[in-house]
């Protein structure tokens, strides 16, 4: 794959610096590396690694952004001549820029023009570079839909943005990227924004257009699973600095530094649980964590938590007097037990409820329907009153966005002792001990205390929420997507963190997350939501060594596996997109019945839009 | 007292200075100069442009524009931040339950709000004057319930925003009661809004009762206020520009320094920037 020609892009020393208050501050320190035509390199590193400065230095966006190429070369091979792009002009920047070389953005949501039709953002580019006449650019664009297998693609021409759903967006961005044949595509966390199963099949698509036309791919991302499927070449960045550059298999196989064995390490491998029991926790290089099975407590035979038939409904409101037109149907006719000290992740794509279904336990939604017994005592029948003073003392919640769910204007110290006055579990000066106990806990520095949320990372405000949850000392915790939002070395600490509190205190969790890999680790039972309904549940094993319904099927055959010499990402993949979740007034939903295919292992008999699944 | 680091900067600096300033003038003006001075006419120097005998020219009855505009600072200022304060305090509180609460008590109040807001502000300030009568503490408070409307509607859609923030909802599950979630969590992360809003307001206020006096329901003359002055001087712009110019300059200056009081005050409250430079 790499040939002996000279290189299409070698940056050479590049440094970009960024205005800051207090001096210039150093995005990229010393970075070199180069790109060969028809090769994909991905640039992979954790958030604030320089790896999206790297990729915006060399389309010269990153001086939009206030950044400055202070010195290095940004060589580029331009009609057999080589050119240095951090010296090239405004028009030669122009010409190259969606020309030469084409790129894609994470979030396919605000990357199109929401007030332009596809066909008018796709021919734009065309008629700029390629001088086309309106008809010629509208065929080009008509056949780079098709390339980017974009069903009805005379349709789409002719729609707006927002009448496209995420995977379609993307890949108009992608169809866009590609109008002028580029030799090198930039894509810069293309993926991250997007459901497992969409980001499947856009990965592939981006390997097969590379196969087809040869065009070269700069892949920016910080996933180590999807860098083992896609590269061919890596380079691993930190703060600023290139760390480690290589061949993907010698990478995985045989990593040299330390950072990237680190790295590596944290990553869960999905499969790499197989015939065990009991959940692990991450490992971590460099950390004494024991890698042996969190003890598993004894089983109390009464289940904690057990959810009978929990429907929840959203209005969706329309018309002169905004009355209720139809119903978001977002959980329907879930049913599950949570025993003490063991984990039930629920997993499923965007919009598929299992948010919802956590919001339901806590009452945060109201359920339209069903019951809810924690130790027995209905949470439901609960007055608003009784609900914040027993239900919230025995369940807490841990929020996606670390970065959202503190206040920005209270001092940690009065984050977390607010449940603990609130719910008079302690008084007088205990409350300061047990906060302080709570840091500790949680393994923050007490010095922690008198600081606000924004002086702290994202893991370290997690670890906060994690302390405020465990105040009250909850029988149960849902965590919502709690480490979605962290760097993977920092997800895997925070994961462990919360094995040990569970083994130490008895904690249940609800475990609600997109992420199969990591719940194979840490997960006891998984529950596979989609459209609303609990299509599959059972053990660990029972869900990722024998999956029955064909939607965890199909969702698990979509996950990038870390491991480069297990390539699963074929242009073949073909994924349904999720129906509609909203039905009309008075629709009257079958309940859900299921086969026991296995002990404690159920499969939804109901068809759930799902007839023409592929296998 | 330490300074916050929000008003070491040029912006802080100025806005401070500015602002102090002028509440100085304000409040002592009326003390060291005799209150006469601003009535006083020179009849033989109608209109005069800047000259060593008045600094800053004189109006259309020959009054000093310099201590008309010193002596006025105090009406201007005092009628201007009490009917800000009034519109907050009632405002405040309203658009914060509306918006938290939601549902039938957010209908009632916001249809009660937009019934308001029908109304032009000064018009509203007019008729409530008008039925009051014109004096001092009447023209405060029709400038205030003038103002609530718009104060309630932009804390009732920033209430409603930071009600639907996880750190409210992680704040509910607590145990925070209503009251505490409103004024803890909820009323801090508005009050960046509530002070934009109010230094904004303020300016239109000393508007709004140049507007009042001008109909004869604010300040009466011959008393002097800026929003009165920049009135009168409507007739005479082509002649004697500076008659609008002083009190514009006047009220531009006062609105200049609160705008950046106002930033800086935001950043000193902010955690974010508190400590930044």
């Amino acid at each position: 794959m790499v040939g002996d020609q000279t290189p299409l892009v070698s940056i050479d020393k590049l440094r970009v610096e960024f205005r800051g208050e207090d001096g210039p501050i150093v995005g990229v320190e010393d970075i070199s590396f180069s790109i060969a035509p028809g090769e994909t390199v991905c640039v992979v590193g954790e958030s604030g690694s320089g790896k999206s400065v790297t990729s915006l230095s060399l389309m010269r966006l990153v001086e939009f952004g206030g950044g400055r190429i202070t010195s290095g070369r940004l060589g580029f091979s331009l009609n057999g001549k080589q050119i240095d792009l951090a010296q090239a002009d405004t028009q030669t920047m122009q010409a190259i820029r969606g020309d030469e070389i084409g790129m894609i953005f994470q979030e396919p949501m605000t990357s199109l023009n929401p007030v332009f039709t596809i066909e008018r953002q796709m021919t734009d580019g065309l008629r700029v570079h390629r001088g086309l006449s309106r008809s010629a650019a509208r065929a080009r664009a008509l056949e780079l839909l098709q390339q980017v297998r974009i069903p009805e693609p005379e349709q789409r021409l002719k729609q707006y943005p927002h009448e496209l759903s995420g995977g379609m967006r993307q890949r108009v961005v992608i169809a866009m990227a590609m109008a002028c044949e580029p030799r090198l595509l930039i894509a810069d966390e293309p993926t991250t924004a997007l459901d497992v199963t969409i980001q499947a099949e856009i990965l592939a698509l981006i390997d097969r257009l590379k196969r087809e036309t040869g065009m070269a791919v700069l892949f920016i991302t910080h996933d180590m699973a999807v860098v083992a499927q896609m590269a061919d070449r890596v380079v691993v960045m930190y703060r600023g600095n290139l760390v480690e550059e290589g061949p993907v298999e010698r990478i995985f196989a045989d990593p040299q530094e330390e950072y990237t064995r680190k790295l590596l390490a944290a990553v869960p491998r999905l499969g790499e649980m197989r015939g065990k029991s009991a959940p692990e926790p991450m490992r971590l290089v460099g950390e004494t964590a024991s890698n042996a099975p969190v003890t598993p407590i004894d089983v109390d035979p009464k289940p904690l938590l057990q959810v009978h038939n929990l429907t929840t409904r959203y209005p969706v409101k329309g018309g002169l007097f905004r009355r209720t037109i139809a119903n978001v149907h977002a959980v329907e006719d879930v049913s599950f037990d949570i025993p003490r000290g063991q984990t039930l992740a629920l997993v499923g794509e965007s919009g598929c409820g299992k948010s919802s279904c956590g919001r339901s336990i806590l009452r945060l939604s109201e359920p339209t329907s069903g019951e809810v017994l924690l130790d027995q005592t209905d949470i439901l029948a609960l007055s608003s009153r009784d609900l914040r003073r027993r239900a919230w003392r025995d369940m807490q919640m841990v929020f996606q966005d670390p970065f959202a769910s503190l206040n920005p204007y209270m001092r940690l110290r009065d984050q977390v002792t607010e449940p603990i006055r609130n719910f008079g579990i302690h008084t007088g000066s205990a409350v300061e001990d047990r906060v302080s106990e709570l840091f500790d806990r949680v393994e923050l520095p007490r010095a922690f205390m008198s600081r606000f949320p924004h002086e702290l990372s994202g893991g370290q405000r997690q670890r906060i929420a994690i302390a405020r949850a465990l105040a009250v000392n909850p029988k149960l915790i849902i965590a919502d997507e709690a480490v979605s939002a962290l760097d993977v070395s920092v997800q895997a600490q925070v994961l462990n963190l919360m094995m040990e509190l569970q083994a130490e205190l008895g904690i249940s969790y609800l475990f609600i997350s997109h992420d199969m890999a990591v719940v194979e680790r840490i997960a006891h039972r998984v529950g596979v939501m989609y459209l609303g309904r609990l299509v599959e549940i059972g053990s660990r094993q029972q869900i990722f060594e024998n999956p029955q319904h064909s939607y965890t099927k199909s969702l698990l055959s979509a996950v990038p596996v870390a491991d480069p010499t297990k390539r699963n990402i074929h242009d073949d993949l073909n994924f349904r997109p999720i129906p509609s979740p909203v039905f009309p007034l008075g629709y009257k939903s079958k309940p859900s019945t299921y086969d026991e295919v296995a002990p404690a292992h159920l499969v939804l008999q109901n068809e759930v839009g799902l007839d023409a699944a592929p296998e | 007292m330490k300074v916050p680091a929000a008003f070491r900067n040029t912006k802080g600096i100025v806005g401070a200075v500015v602002v102090l300033t002028v509440l100085a003038v304000a409040i002592l003006a009326p003390l060291l100069i005799p209150a006469d001075w601003a009535t006083r006419m020179d009849m033989r120097a109608r209109l005069s442009a800047p000259t060593w005998a008045h600094p800053l020219g004189t109006d259309q009855l020959g009054r000093d524009l310099m201590f008309r505009v010193l002596l006025g600072a105090q009406t201007s200022i005092f009628i201007a931040s009490a009917a800000v304060l009034m519109s907050i305090v009632i405002g405040l509180p309203l658009g914060l339950v509306s918006g938290y609460m939601g549902k039938t008590t957010d209908n009632v109040l916001m249809r009660l709000v937009d019934t308001l807001l029908s109304f032009p502000a000064l018009l509203l300030a007019l008729t409530i004057s008008a039925v009051l009568g014109p004096n001092l503490q009447n023209t405060i408070i029709a400038i205030g319930i003038a103002f609530t409307p718009f104060l309630a509607r932009i804390i009732r859609g920033e209430a409603l925003r930071v009600a639907q923030m996880p750190y409210v909802e992680a704040a509910r599950t607590a145990g925070n009661s209503d009251l505490r979630l409103i004024t803890l969590h909820i009323l801090p992360n508005i009050m960046p809004v509530v002070i934009v809003q109010a230094t904004i307001s303020l300016a239109f206020a000393i508007l709004a009762e140049a507007g009042l006096s001008f109909l004869g329901l604010g300040t009466q003359p011959p008393d002097a206020s800026w929003g009165l002055m920049i009135q009168a001087s409507r007739d005479y712009l082509d002649r004697a520009p500076w008659t609008a110019l002083v009190p514009g300059a006047a009220v531009a200056l006062t609105v200049l320094g609160l705008n950046m009081f106002g930033d800086a005050l935001r950043d000193a409250l902010d955690p974010r920037t508190r400590g930044e430079a």
